[in-house]
């Protein structure tokens, strides 16, 4: 955790655009000049200037985004859940249709099955998102029109529901708007089942490895022998024994779909964390740049350690 | 190697020589090894397209000057947005009148560039780091390593933003930038090999022959993680080719009029919806290139790493 900050500090300091400058404008007179430097620490040494740092960050201070002059955590609080939403749809579409199909190609190796998913799997990591949202929009949206475009919802719905928890889906649902929960779906759908996609080619791979270590175990066999039915050895026995493991990588893509939305949220001008910290590094928002990735790191610690526990949780063996 | 060790001329004796099962020299055992993968990994289909999918991608950047029917960057406004297959412009022309196919040519250099560059720097920094830790221990090791852990934590791509933020767009920080995110996973690599040849036999048996750490490192560890890292690199490549065109994208790798692929994407999706091919050849480009990489990088580790093998 330490070591994240201190990565994004050195970041900030090795910066080639001078703070001061930055907060004063370049015609500000040396005795200004001199009076902000002293009052933003800088004159101190490097290392104290860390622990303030790592003081404001405590205290959940991330500094003043120069964009809007509004604090960077206020608006960090009000675009994550729309990132949020995103990444749980997406991994939800993936886990559904990607460890039946893993499992499926495992149980029935070399067959078109296999075939198939192994086909999927390697297109899903070659592909580039942009790319492939963009041509989705095309097709869907452009051409088709079965699915909203751009936005999480139309122009007609902004700011119609109450802000509870953010997440736009759940909110009409507690509003009792039907009407916006439906076109959140349809503006949603497409995003996260592109993400979806990504996590599906990784999560069928694993589960695909992992099946097939389990099915070549003996007591595989031993349970065949018993005169068990396939589907009680293939979901009973077998994939009993790799849900753990399997947790762990759904966990571990459920974290790359929190990071790797930055560009899908960009094509479909979403507007989360990924569309966030893009916005201010092209104006060169450092505080915002900084406080979001700050923030994205977090989550990924946060879920590496989760897994962690639910992994210790399940296994009695891992002590 | 004696004269009466040297194979004959004829295709059968050059065959039996690199099959053979009892090598007479190291040099002829070497070749025989590499010969054998090469036939392991010619035997697999799916390997040979990527090979001549890269191969293709090799000569194009090579040649690039003569394939391109015209000049990457001469601006044609009468003829903008010419859809494919318009007379002179097989894949139609962008938003100022540049021919799409010329731009993806010399965007072919780009991408190899980068590849290559990101390519060199990250294993080797990784290399450095992970058999410095792994040989040296102790103390070292655990700073190192922790040093590791925290690039590992940080996801890729937004640390990569974060690190062009700081220091700029442009071609040569996007490749800083994702060399620096990409050399952590080498370092554990590395690492880990290490443990395990540190102890062998023979490493102490050149440190009685007198040895010092950077002889034993440089010159017996090395070697011996290289294959490993080999594969490693080639599995990463698709995903340099990624983040590389996905910074691009965002406008912060290449700058423009330079026709690097994931910037043309960029350019051409204001047109999606009129002009759809302006966005979609570029990414077709890099879709190919990274696909190569991957059907490779799977072959090669089959024949590298016959460890995972069983899974794939």
């Amino acid at each position: 955790m330490l070591g994240l900050l201190f990565i994004t500090f050195i970041i900030g300091r090795i910066m080639p655009i001078d703070p001061v400058i930055a907060v004063l404008g370049e015609r500000a007179s040396q005795e200004t000049y001199d009076a902000t430097y002293k009052a933003m620490g800088l004159d101190k040494p490097i290392i104290v200037q860390f622990f303030y740092y790592i003081w404001d960050v405590l205290h959940g201070d991330f500094g003043m985004s120069r964009l809007n002059a509004r604090p960077v955590v206020d608006d960090i609080i009000r675009v994550f859940p729309a990132t949020l939403e995103l990444a749980t749809i997406g991994t939800i579409i993936g886990v559904v249709i990607g460890v039946p199909l893993g499992v499926v190609a495992a149980v029935k190796r070399g067959s078109w099955i296999d075939q198939t998913a192994r086909v999927v799997a390697l297109v899903g990591y070659s592909m580039p998102i942009f790319w492939l949202g963009l041509v989705g929009l095309l097709v869907f949206y452009g051409i088709l029109g079965w699915v909203g475009g751009p936005g999480r919802v139309g122009i007609f719905y902004v700011d119609v529901v109450p802000t509870v928890t953010g997440l736009i889906l759940v909110d009409s649902i507690l509003d009792g708007q039907w009407d916006v929960f439906w076109d959140a779906v349809s503006h949603i759908i497409l995003p996260a089942s592109l993400l979806g996609y990504y996590s599906l080619a990784y999560i069928s791979r694993m589960t695909r490895s992992f099946m097939l270590e389990q099915m070549s175990a003996e007591y595989i066999t031993t349970a065949r022998v018993k005169g068990m039915s396939e589907w009680a050895v293939v979901w009973r026995h077998a994939f009993g024994n790799i849900k753990v493991p399997l947790i762990t990588v759904i966990a571990l893509s459920y974290a790359g779909l929190l990071e790797g939305s930055v560009l899908t949220e960009i094509i479909f001008a979403w507007p989360g964390i990924g569309s966030y910290i893009t916005t201010a590094l092209l104006s060169a928002d450092m505080n915002a740049v900084l406080g979001g990735t700050v923030v994205v790191g977090l989550v990924f610690v946060c879920l590496n350690i989760f897994s962690d526990l639910l992994y210790k949780f399940f296994d009695p063996r891992a002590k | 190697m004696s004269n009466a060790e040297l194979p004959g001329t004829s295709q059968q004796s050059w065959r039996s020589w690199l099959m053979t099962e009892t090598p007479t020299s190291r040099r002829h055992a070497k070749f025989a090894a590499l010969y054998q993968g090469w036939l392991t990994l010619k035997s697999n289909k799916l390997t040979m397209i990527g090979l001549g999918i890269l191969l293709f991608l090799i000569l194009v950047a090579i040649f690039a000057p003569l394939l391109a029917p015209a000049d990457p960057f001469a601006q044609d406004l009468g003829g903008r947005l010419l859809p494919l297959g318009s007379e002179g412009h097989l894949l139609g022309t962008d938003s100022l009148g540049r021919d799409i196919l010329s731009r993806l040519i010399y965007g072919a250099r780009i991408t190899l560039y980068i590849v290559i560059l990101v390519a060199l720097i990250a294993p080797v920094a990784g290399l450095f780091v992970g058999t410095v830790a792994g040989y040296v221990g102790g103390w070292t090791d655990t700073v190192l390593m922790r040093i590791t852990d925290i690039f590992l934590a940080f996801p890729r791509l937004v640390l990569a933003l974060a690190f062009v933020a700081a220091l700029g767009a442009g071609i040569e920080n996007a490749v800083i930038a994702i060399s620096l995110t990409a050399w952590p996973p080498y370092a554990r690599i590395a690492r880990a090999e290490t443990l395990t040849i540190r102890s062998s036999d023979y490493i102490s048996a050149v440190k009685l022959q007198g040895a010092g750490p950077l002889r034993i490192i440089t010159k017996h560890i090395w070697p011996l993680c290289i294959s490993s890292l080999i594969v490693r690199i080639t599995l990463d490549m698709a995903g340099i080719i990624l983040a590389a065109a996905g910074l691009g994208f965002l406008g912060l790798g290449a700058q423009p009029p330079s026709p690097e692929w994931g910037a043309m994407i960029s350019e051409g999706r204001k047109f999606i919806l009129d002009h759809w091919w302006v966005a979609t050849m570029p990414g077709l480009a890099i879709f190919v290139v990274s696909l190569g990489f991957n059907l490779l990088g799977d072959g090669l580790r089959d024949v590298l790493d016959p460890k995972d093998s069983g899974d794939e």
